[in-house]
């Protein structure tokens, strides 16, 4: 597949992460484009003109939005290293754990990020249940969501929890705690250990700054 | 495969059960269709959607899958016999998983708020919102038919499914609101889309008569206003 991949992604989002990861595990080469979202380029507008955002992958000059849908396609164009099982019950499991990923996940780290007060508390109380249900009926015994190797559903839930983590930090309260959801640390610490993913985290010094200033600016303007 | 090896739970009024049926139709798959009463969920519903106990749920033997557009792409590789409902191409395939995701992110949202809006002016703006949504599913529609009749070309696929589920709702919508949202000036592709897809044997069966959504929407609006 020798035509031009391009991601323009932005460096502390979680979904420009998904993408750089599928495509590292395949070892596809391409061109990292870094946006600036507050003054979206041009060419940005144009491949995403519906939703505007980020990541958008380009292959051979047409674009591909939605991180979850970027990696389905990579998926097919490059079947090598395969990130979704071939049994088909089985891809609907994973598809399925993706959509709740992105649905539910991905909905309670927002307003744990973007909320305060009362709001808050309440964003927390539901990221306790969300993790309830993922390690209850989610992973069952298996080391990664994929089986003995990491695919969709790991990338999904890995880019959800690595940024809840260091949110962790910045509120000073702990969510994903072994003696809770045993199933679902111990996977997270394997999950971080595997090679592509050690090598392709933001530093996370920079992403505690970006959303300490984050929750400054939301606690100050909520005073 | 016999019929009761296939089993979809589902309600008549939701527009997400009729997404498997039309995909098991579209595939001359025979099932056996169970109605849920959903003020009292079934012990098979719980069983098989323990998550989110909610329907459609198609059990295949023995296994449940749920969310309605998952189960629709599990048919298709399941029964992979022509005809596809996913393009053939991954292209083609992302672009229709693309719109199919703003249909249920974007579009039925802004069709509920229509329904809970207070307020001439609240409702003004949902229905613009909607009717904007709308107008970008028509360059959509455009793009991906390619002077064909529906979204998949010469047949139904993925994404008529995804958006033609609604078609029901949105015509109530359009009754309710004496709004015309889908329209020969502003959606002429998708006002001819939508009758032909109604029409469609794979949908005319499962899709819910008008009178009766309509009949069952106002018994939802009594309710609400109850509740409050």
């Amino acid at each position: 597949m020798s035509e031009e991949v391009k991601l323009h992604g932005v460096w502390a989002s979680p979904f420009s992460y998904r993408v750089i990861w599928a495509l590292k595990l395949k070892g596809i080469a391409y061109e990292y484009v870094e946006e600036d979202l507050s003054n979206k380029s041009a060419l940005l507008l144009h491949y995403n003109p519906v939703h505007k955002q980020i990541p958008v992958l380009v292959h051979a000059g047409k674009p591909i939005c939605e991180s979850m849908i970027i990696i389905e396609y990579i998926e097919e164009m490059w079947p090598d290293t395969p990130l979704l099982p071939t049994d088909h019950y089985k891809r609907a499991i994973a598809r399925f754990w993706i959509k709740f990923a992105d649905d539910k996940a991905l909905s309670v780290l927002r307003r744990t990020l973007y909320t305060t007060g009362e709001e808050l508390e309440k964003a927390i109380k539901e990221c306790l249940e969300i993790l309830e249900i993922v390690e209850e009926h989610g992973l069952e015994d298996k080391k990664y969501f994929n089986g003995e190797k990491i695919g969709m559903v790991d990338i999904a839930f890995g880019s959800i929890l690595y940024w809840l983590g260091v949110n962790e930090e910045v509120l000073g309260v702990k969510l994903l705690e072994p003696h809770k959801f045993p199933r679902l640390h111990k996977w997270f610490h394997s999950f971080q250990e595997v090679p592509v993913i050690k090598e392709n985290l933001p530093n996370r010094d920079n992403v505690i700054s970006f959303l300490k200033g984050r929750r400054e600016t939301l606690e100050a303007s909520s005073t | 495969m016999a019929k009761s090896d296939v089993k979809v739970l589902g309600a008549w009024p939701s527009p997400f059960v009729m997404r498997p049926t039309i995909a098991l139709n579209i595939k001359s798959v025979e099932y056996e269709f169970l109605q849920e009463d959903l003020g009292s969920k079934s012990e098979l519903l719980l069983k098989s959607n323990p998550v989110h106990k909610k329907i459609p749920v198609l059990i295949h033997g023995d296994k449940p899958v749920c969310e309605s557009l998952i189960i629709v792409e599990y048919i298709d590789e399941t029964w992979s016999s022509a005809p596809s409902i996913l393009p053939s191409d991954p292209y083609d395939r992302a672009t229709a998983r693309f719109w199919a995701a703003y249909v249920d992110d974007k579009v039925f949202p802004s069709m509920k708020e229509i329904f809970i809006a207070e307020g001439v002016e609240a409702k003004k703006a949902a229905i613009q919102q909607l009717v904007d949504g709308l107008i970008l599913l028509e360059d959509a529609y455009v793009k991906c038919s390619k002077g064909k009749p529906f979204f998949g070309g010469n047949q139904i696929g993925y994404l008529d499914i995804a958006f033609g589920s609604y078609l029901g709702w949105l015509i109530v919508t359009e009754k309710f609101n004496e709004v015309k949202l889908l329209d020969e000036a502003k959606t002429p592709g998708l006002a001819k889309w939508a009758d032909i897809f109604c029409a469609d044997p794979a949908v005319k069966d499962v899709m819910p008569e008008t009178d009766k959504l309509a009949e069952y929407a106002k018994v939802l609006a009594k309710m609400r206003a109850a509740s409050k």
